[in-house]
C-alpha cells in the first residue's frame, strides 16, 4: 500500500507493507536511524517520535495508520544551519546522556512533557517521562536538562513546524 | 518483532467499519490506538487476516454530558479523557484512572474503546468502569445495543461483544467529584497492575483477580449490611480466582486485593 507522510517537514511517498511498524519506516526507509529500537515492546521509549504534535513509541504504531500524518524524528529537530533545539541544547549543557542509547527518545519525549506542561517540577518531569528507560541511570541529569530547557522558553516543548524546516 | 502479513482497510465511518468487518469475515480485527492489539501481533498471539483501521473515525472522540449520565465515545484516547474537563467534574475518577495507564505516550494511542473490547484483566479503565456501574454502547448490522459492564468482561481476552459488532461508547453515571479511591500496585510506574482495586459508591471492582476484571461482591455485601472499611475489605479476595507469576503468586495477590481494597474504601470515604 501507498502512504504520504510528512517526516520532519518534508512529505514523502512510499511503497510499504501494511504490516511495517513506523520504527522500521523511519529507519529503513527513511533512512533517519536515530529513533533506536530497544526494547521493541512499548516498555523503553528509545523509539519515542512525535506524531501530529503527541510523543508516541514508534515500535507499537503502523507506518500505515500514519498516513497523512506529521512525524518528528530527532533529526527534524535542529534548525537548517544546525542550530540545535532548546532541548538538544539543554541535554548537552546538563550532560544528560551516558551511552546515549535512550537519548533521542528521551529528547523527544521531554519535548512531549513540555508541551503539556510548560513549567513542570522535579516531580511532574520524572512522572512525564516514566515511559522512557535509561539503563545507564543517568536519570538526575535527564531531569536537569529538561528543566533548564524550560526555562530556555516556549520553543523547548515545541518541534519545529513544517515550513520551518523546509525554509 | 514484526507481525504476520495482514490486509489493512481504512474506515471514516461506523457503517464503512462494519461493512469492512463483514466483507473481511471473523479473522478481521478493528485497530484502534493499538496499544494492546499491536504487541500481541508482534509476538504472533493475535495473527489477524485484516485490520479495520477505526482510528480516523473522528466522531467517536468526545465526553459529555447525557442526562444523568456521561457517555465517551469510543475513539477517546486517555490522553483526552485525563484532561476532559466535563470529566473532571462529573466522573472524576476516569480522568485520574486514565492517567494511570501506561505512560504518556501509551496514553497519546489508548482507547478507551479498546482497552474495554480488548478485555485484558489487568486494565486499569475496565476496573473504574466495573465498580462505576457503566455500560457499554455496541453497534452491529442489527443495529445498537447496551451491555451492563457487569455482563460484558467474560474472561481473558473474552467479551459479550459479537463478532459482527464494534463498541461504540461508553456510558457511566454521574458520580460527581469525589467518594472514590483506585489503588494500582505496580513495581514500576508503566506497569500493568499487579493488582488494582476501584471503589466508588460502595462498588469495588478488582483488576487481575481473575480471567476478566471482576467486583468483589463479598466486600459489598459486607459494606451494604454496614460493616466497617476494615471488615468489609477482608473479604475482597472471596470467590476470586489470582493467578500466579514471576511478579506475586496467587496468595500475594489475595492480599493485595484486601490491602488496596481496604486503602480504595478508605480514600473513597476521605
Amino acid at each position: 500500500m501507498q502512504v504520504s507522510i510528512t517526516v520532519n517537514g518534508q512529505q514523502r511517498t512510499d511503497e510499504v507493507e501494511p504490516r511495517l511498524l513506523l520504527a522500521h519506516y523511519l529507519r529503513e526507509t527513511c533512512g533517519l536511524t536515530a529513533t533506536n529500537i530497544g526494547c521493541d515492546t512499548t516498555s523503553c521509549g528509545a523509539c519515542t517520535v512525535v506524531v501530529d504534535g503527541l510523543s508516541v513509541k514508534s515500535c507499537t504504531v503502523l507506518a500505515a495508520s500514519t498516513d497523512g500524518g506529521e512525524v518528528t524524528t530527532l533529526e527534524g529537530l535542529a534548525g537548517p544551519d544546525g542550530e540545535l533545539h532548546p532541548m538538544q541544547a539543554a541535554f548537552r549543557a546538563e550532560h544528560g546522556l551516558q551511552c546515549g542509547f535512550c537519548t533521542p527518545g528521551m529528547v523527544m519525549a521531554a519535548i512531549g512533557v513540555l508541551a503539556d506542561n510548560p513549567d513542570p517540577s522535579d516531580r511532574e518531569v520524572r512522572e512525564g517521562l516514566e515511559g522512557n528507560l535509561c539503563r545507564c541511570t543517568g536519570y538526575h541529569n535527564i531531569v536537569r536538562a529538561v528543566q533548564a530547557a524550560a526555562k530556555a522558553g516556549p520553543a523547548a516543548g515545541q518541534v519545529p513546524q513544517a515550513q520551518e524546516v523546509e525554509a | 518483532m514484526i507481525p504476520s502479513p495482514f490486509e489493512y482497510v481504512k474506515v471514516r465511518s461506523v457503517d464503512e467499519a462494519l461493512s469492512a468487518l463483514a466483507e473481511h469475515g471473523e479473522d478481521a480485527k478493528f485497530l484502534a490506538g493499538g496499544h494492546s492489539l499491536l504487541p500481541i501481533m508482534k509476538l504472533r498471539l493475535s495473527v489477524p487476516s485484516t485490520l479495520v483501521d477505526i482510528s480516523g473515525i473522528t466522531d467517536l472522540s468526545y465526553v459529555r454530558v447525557e442526562g444523568d449520565q456521561v457517555a465517551i465515545g469510543a475513539l477517546t484516547r486517555h490522553h483526552e479523557l485525563e484532561r476532559s474537563d466535563v470529566a473532571r467534574a462529573e466522573v472524576s475518577i476516569l480522568p485520574h484512572v486514565a492517567g494511570r495507564v501506561g505512560d504518556p505516550q501509551v496514553r497519546h494511542r489508548g482507547t478507551i474503546g479498546g482497552t474495554v473490547a480488548h478485555s485484558d484483566p489487568a486494565s486499569d479503565l475496565p476496573t473504574a468502569l466495573l465498580a462505576l456501574d457503566g455500560t457499554v454502547v455496541v453497534q452491529g448490522p442489527g443495529g445498537r445495543r447496551e451491555i451492563p459492564v457487569t455482563e460484558f468482561w467474560l474472561g481473558f481476552f473474552e467479551t459479550a461483544l459479537a463478532p459482527d459488532e464494534l463498541v461504540i461508547e461508553v456510558r457511566v453515571p454521574r458520580t460527581g467529584a469525589d467518594g472514590w479511591g483506585y489503588e494500582k500496585f505496580t513495581r514500576r510506574e508503566n506497569d500493568w497492575p499487579i493488582v488494582a482495586a476501584a471503589a466508588v459508591q460502595g462498588r469495588v471492582a478488582l483488576a487481575n483477580m481473575a480471567g476478566a476484571v471482576v467486583r468483589a461482591t463479598a466486600t459489598e455485601e459486607a459494606l451494604a449490611r454496614g460493616a466497617s472499611i476494615a471488615e468489609a475489605a477482608a473479604l475482597a479476595d472471596q470467590g476470586t480466582s489470582p493467578g500466579s507469576d514471576m511478579h506475586g503468586d496467587a496468595e500475594y495477590r489475595r492480599h493485595l486485593a484486601r490491602l488496596l481494597t481496604r486503602r480504595a474504601l478508605e480514600r473513597a470515604a476521605a
